[in-house]
């Protein structure tokens, strides 16, 4: 079988990820249409009559069909339109514009700071395999993901901002002091740097911190362990014996040789948990009044806002679609004889 | 039979950690079992008198708002909670194995039906699916229950079905369609127990995870009723206490459940390397 | 010695005080119309600084600029009193305990310098301020004014509702006599008219400003209000950042009133609330406002801060009980008026008050009288604790033998009303009554509210106007308004408030009916007050001037930092 080209494995991904993403479609349609509440109930306001509550249900189109509903919807979406929230008061387009790169600098920062604790562990424990070293690093890796995020980061607020004073205020992305950097990428660390505005990057990047070491902490365990088993694996390997059989200096058989190939379990690893973090932000952005699209959605959850639930569940969809196909293409540059299966 | 228990016991003996966990797991559900019998009060009966007491020798984890003891409320949660993740695992895997091994088992159309299913599911962002089902469903145990086995489904179908996919034309399998057993029978005794342990490693990992959703899900406001106690809703609703210096009604129930997670976490893993030794990771 | 009867006239309106708005306003329209000259507001002092004012509240991050949008929330009302100027405004008063509240009695001018009612009061005249500008610069006008007015009354929705509520129905009545003079006529004569005109829906708008964005779709620009400032109001909008924050500078050109000692506003979105407490205790931030009881009670022991707590003017929390015979096709234990008199005496009231409330709310029971002497709203219940008059009670009733039942209530007040469902559980099982709680999110207790599927609610209904008239109106009447938590029907009852509602207070027909109702209510008791809660703030020691104001949202203008 001739290798496919790169635009084939995204023309065959996107294919196949079609139907997932019409199922996650109709299924978030039906799903927010059975929350119990009555949104025009809610948004007519507390003193409104039955009539006037209707006047509201007619407004939001509410009084239509299920199926008449769910056309109009499929419709908008066509045009890109997802609607307006109306608890923001914003177009969800616009709210998700603005949330999504503060939740995905949010990830991101997450997860760099987890791959930056935990490959390290990993190889050190790959290399000292049921020593006390191991056992605690596994210990440590546990430990970050059996905490509830949310009790992590109000119990490191408490620690930190409020007893020590060492982290500024959980007041979302910037200091009040700071004003947004003019938006190129949406994240904050990058679009700072682009305008060259180094006290805006710290600010940025203090106000980062907390939530990102919370999320981290949760990232931590999967990727310490699919670290060291990776390595291990490597490093019993036969062509890391002839290496070292060879007399390459160890520091080259180790990162040279085994690092360098233990990296694509990595790298899958790497791609489930950036998905999974993105759903577990949730409650980090929650806790720290980070404006990302996770707390977005929890808000119009429980105000039954329809389209704010459907434009984020779409998006997330989207995402996860986009990330499995980055991490395919990865593992074509990570190890060009990996072909694409379908 | 003997060289399993020989291989379990050399695992135990190079591995302390999993050993403690086991014993850590077995106290767990002790305190299911005997937690309400054995509580100094009752979970439930309030004392305005002593609300809000910081730890003592009375009161060992403190008192809550209402004066209940929160030691006594964290020993009679063990059992809801417990439950709460063995059923939602259970329902998930009862389900998940049933689908994945018909979809690896018949493939073709059937595979393709499930998988896409599957697929859909694994698209959604997960906590946001159970905050959905629960605020559509309204929030009771079972509710609870169903939303958390709904988003672990995809795991376990995907783990089975490759795993089933793997063996299905192995030679014990072949061997078990000429001597005449039917294609339910092949899978029920002789795929599905081959495939089993690999499972019992993420059931052991679900748990812990089920634990921690149940938790998230009252941080939201979307847990159990008041005034069942739970250690979810217990941490949740302590944590809004941290700052004015109430610190134990959050911190005590997040250790017990941050320890059960950590049980079932490493249990998980002392599992892997039961089945597989050389796959310890 | 009760205000009220000092009064002639009542005027008033009724919300909930869960969500979208609270207020309430009276007024006499004699002394609205003698009060032509362009005195201006006391509360207000202090020298415009530089002072940079931040703040975060409790109860959710203004959602719109626009208050006249479907879906505008509560807080927003906040931003809108500053930004827009109203014709006018209500006048300050003094507390009993020192604090500044606003004055439902005094109407003061705000955009219009000065009024005239005319001879058949039937209409009403404004003189708009010669020198008011929006904060574009350009003059605001009559016409300006009459678009406003007409978008407010259209639009559907809440402000319409709202202005009806004042008998301003039609565009017809508005009417545009030059650039510096506006007309309103009178449907009918109406005791609420004027004071409609001084409440936050009417607000004026910078009409050539939003002509631009106008389209068939959207004939009020309500998509470019949402996000835009049109006003002429003591503050204008420098940033809005939707969920995060919202900074306002102070407007130099205001003309409607003294100018603020504050320049910059900013309003922060902190969703926690221990956050939000860490925020002040650290000094990071001006004013927590909103707070829960307890950071209230502890805030203040502190006494770091300068706090302030204001009984919300007639609002109480109660649990309601369903009274009709039938419930979702069952019988309805609660349609058995002893059942209702024995929750009322389970009731487990001072630990409520004490573990629930930490003390910081009015007392609602106990100390009244089966027979009510007095037109107070709200007063005390004459029930109290008393399970053994309860375990009477209870064995009168159809029920010797207790039932199952259902107790819901808003996870949006779940800071008080959690503790208090789970002290009634447990004092009603020794009735034999087996409550299941049942928290309920936010957006879906309305559906709850108006739908009456619940045996008990818990409630927390607020009216506008300081009546009791206006409470029952809404809470007893059988009209089975969404507070009515009871869905009580009761044919005499609505005679007795009806007649109340005609009549006006310091007239004898009028007290006498109020005693009547309450009298009515007390023996009947389909809900069951429990306490009058308060509105609390914590400022840091260099912030003054706060003032209670019956929307229950900060007013920057009057406020001042050191």
């Amino acid at each position: 079988m001739a290798k496919p080209s790169t635009s084939q494995i995204v023309t065959q991904r996107i294919l196949a990820a079609l139907p997932s993403v019409i199922g996650v479609v109709i299924v978030t349609f039906l799903l927010t249409r059975a929350l119990p509440g009555d949104p025009a109930a809610f948004f007519a306001g507390p003193a409104a009559t039955a009539a006037a509550i209707e006047e509201v249900r007619r407004n939001l189109g509410l009084d239509k069909s299920l199926l008449e509903q769910f056309f109009l919807y499929v419709g908008d979406l066509f045009r890109g339109d997802l609607g307006v929230s109306l608890i923001t008061g914003q177009t969800v387009v616009y709210d998700l514009m603005t949330r999504l790169p503060a939740s995905l600098e949010l990830t991101l920062a997450g997860l760099v700071l987890a791959i930056a604790l935990a490959v390290p562990l990993g190889v050190l424990a790959a290399t000292r395999p049921n020593s006390w070293i191991d056992h605690g690093i596994r210990l440590l890796a546990t430990a970050g993901v059996s905490l509830p995020t949310f009790f992590t980061g109000l119990f490191l607020i408490y620690l930190l901002y409020y007893r020590l004073g060492v982290v500024p205020a959980p007041l979302g992305r910037l200091n009040i002091l700071y004003s947004a950097p003019p938006q190129i990428t949406g994240f904050y660390l990058v679009d700072s740097l682009l305008s060259g505005n180094l006290g805006l990057f710290g600010a940025a990047a203090a106000q980062l911190f907390l939530p990102a070491v919370t999320l981290g902490l949760f990232a931590l365990a999967p990727l310490t362990r699919v670290t060291r088993a990776s390595m291990l694996g490597m490093l019993s390997s036969d062509f890391i014996r002839t290496a070292r059989a060879s007399g390459l200096p160890p520091r080259q058989v180790l990162f040279g040789y085994a690092f360098r190939n233990a990296l694509l379990p990595i790298v899958t690893t790497l791609g489930i948990v950036f998905s999974f973090l993105l759903g577990a932000n949730i409650l980090v952005e929650k806790v720290f009044a980070w404006p990302g699209i996770g707390s977005y959605a929890v808000e119009a959850l429980v105000a039954s806002d329809y389209a704010p639930i459907q434009g984020f569940i779409l998006t997330m969809a989207l995402l996860y679609v986009v990330l499995n196909l980055l991490i395919d293409l990865l593992y074509v540059v990570i190890d060009p004889r990996a072909g694409v299966e379908s | 039979m003997t060289t399993t228990l020989k291989h379990t016991r050399y695992v135990i003996g190079e591995n302390l950690i999993t050993f403690a966990a086991f014993a850590l797991f077995l106290a767990l559900a002790l305190m299911a079992i005997l937690g309400p019998a054995i509580a100094p009060y009752s979970p439930l009966t309030t004392n305005s008198a002593i609300a809000l007491q910081s730890p003592s020798l009375a009161h060992w984890f403190g008192t809550d708002q209402l004066g209940r003891d929160v030691l006594s409320r964290v020993m009679v949660a063990t059992r809801l909670d417990l439950g709460i993740a063995v059923l939602a695992v259970a329902l998930s895997f009862v389900v998940g194995s049933f689908l994945g091994t018909c979809a690896g088992y018949f493939g073709g159309w059937t595979d393709r039906i499930i998988s896409r299913c599957i697929d859909t599911l694994m698209a959604f962002p997960l906590f946001v699916l159970a905050m959905g089902l629960v605020a559509a469903l309204g929030n009771s145990i079972e509710n609870i229950i169903y939303a958390t086995a709904m988003i672990n489904l995809p795991l376990y179908t995907r783990v089975i079905r490759s795993e089933v996919l793997v063996r299905r034309s192995a030679g014990f399998v072949e061997a078990a369609r000429l001597t005449g057993n039917g294609d339910w029978r092949i899978m029920a005794y002789h795929l599905f127990p081959n495939v089993l342990p690999v499972m019992m490693v993420h059931v052991s990992l679900n748990m812990g995870w089920a634990i921690l959703n149940a938790a998230g899900l009252s941080f939201i406001g979307l847990g159990v009723q008041p005034p069942t106690a739970e250690w979810g809703i217990m941490v949740a609703e302590g944590a809004t206490y941290i700052v004015s210096g109430e610190w134990w009604l959050a911190l005590f129930p997040g250790a017990v459940l941050m320890l059960a997670v950590f049980c079932f976490n490493l249990l998980g893993d002392g599992l892997r390397d039961l089945i597989d030794p050389r796959m310890r990771t | 010695m009760r205000r009220r009867r000092l009064i002639k006239t009542s005027m008033g309106l009724v919300a909930g005080i869960t969500l979208a708005n609270g207020l309430k306003a009276c007024s006499s329209p004699e002394a609205a119309s003698t009060d032509t000259s362009a005195a201006v507001g006391t509360a207000s002092g202090g020298k415009p600084s530089d002072a940079k004012l931040t703040m975060v509240q409790g109860g959710g991050f203004p959602n719109s600029l626009d208050l006249h949008r479907v879906g505008t929330n509560r807080p927003a009302y906040g931003i809108s009193w500053v930004m827009y100027d109203r014709l006018m405004t209500f006048g300050s008063k003094e507390l009993p305990d020192g604090s500044i509240s606003y004055d439902y009695t005094v109407l003061e001018p705000e955009l219009a310098e000065s009024w005239e009612m005319a001879e058949d009061g039937l209409s009403v005249v404004f003189n708009l301020r010669p020198d008011a500008t929006f904060h574009n610069g350009t003059p605001v006008t009559a016409k300006d004014v009459k678009w406003s007015y007409d978008r407010a009354v259209s639009i559907g929705g809440f402000p319409t509702f709202q202005m009806k509520a004042g008998a301003l129905e039609n565009p017809d009545q508005f009417e545009v006599v030059d650039d510096q003079t506006f007309r309103v006529k009178f449907l009918r004569p109406d005791k609420l008219t004027m004071i409609d005109m001084a409440v936050p829906i009417p607000v004026i708008i910078n009409s050539e400003l939003v002509k631009p964005h106008l389209t068939a779709a959207d004939p009020w620009g309500a998509e470019w209000l949402n996000a835009n400032d049109a006003g002429s109001g003591a503050y204008q909008l420098s940033e809005f950042q939707p969920n995060e924050r919202i900074t306002l500078t102070r407007f130099e050109n205001w003309k409607s009133g003294p100018l603020p000692q504050i320049k910059e506003v900013i309003v922060l979105n902190v969703p926690e609330a221990g956050n939000r407490r860490a925020l002040l205790e650290k000094g990071d931030i001006d004013i927590n406002y909103e707070l829960s009881e307890k950071d209230q009670k502890e805030l203040t022991a502190m006494s770091k801060f300068t706090t302030y707590s204001t009984p919300i003017e007639n609002c109480l929390y109660s649990i309601d009980m369903h009274t009709n015979a039938q419930l979702k096709g069952a019988e309805n234990p609660f349609a058995d008026v002893k059942v209702r008199q024995a929750v009322a005496y389970a009731i487990p009231y001072d630990a409520i008050m004490e573990t629930a409330l930490y003390g910081q709310a009015v007392p609602m029971y106990g100390e009244g009288k089966f027979e009510p002497d007095s037109t107070t709203w709200p007063q005390p219940t004459p029930y109290k604790t008393d399970m053994e008059m309860a375990k009477k009670l209870m064995a009168e009733s159809a029920y010797p033998n207790g039932f199952e039942t259902a107790l819901a209530f808003d996870l949006g007040n779940k800071e008080w009303a959690e503790p208090a469902v789970v002290l009634i559980q447990e004092s009603l099982a020794q009735l034999g009554i087996a409550v299941n709680i049942e928290k309920v999110p936010n957006a879906n207790f309305r559906s709850v509210l108006v739908e009456k599927s619940r045996p008990m609610i818990v409630n927390n209904f607020g009216g506008w106007l300081n009546y009791p008239d206006y409470f029952f109106f809404y809470a007893y009447h059988g009209q089975d308004a969404t507070f009515n938590g009871s869905s009580y029907k009761n044919p005499e009852m609505d005679k007795l408030i009806e007649a109340a509602l005609a009549s006006e207070p310091g007239k004898p027909d009028y007290d006498q009916n109020v005693e009547d109702f309450i009298k009515l209510a007390w023996a009947e008791m389909p809900r069951v007050p429990l306490v009058q809660p308060k509105l609390s703030v914590a400022m840091q020691p260099s912030v003054s001037g706060y003032q209670y104001w019956f929307h229950r949202q900060l007013d920057f203008r009057q406020l001042q930092k050191a």
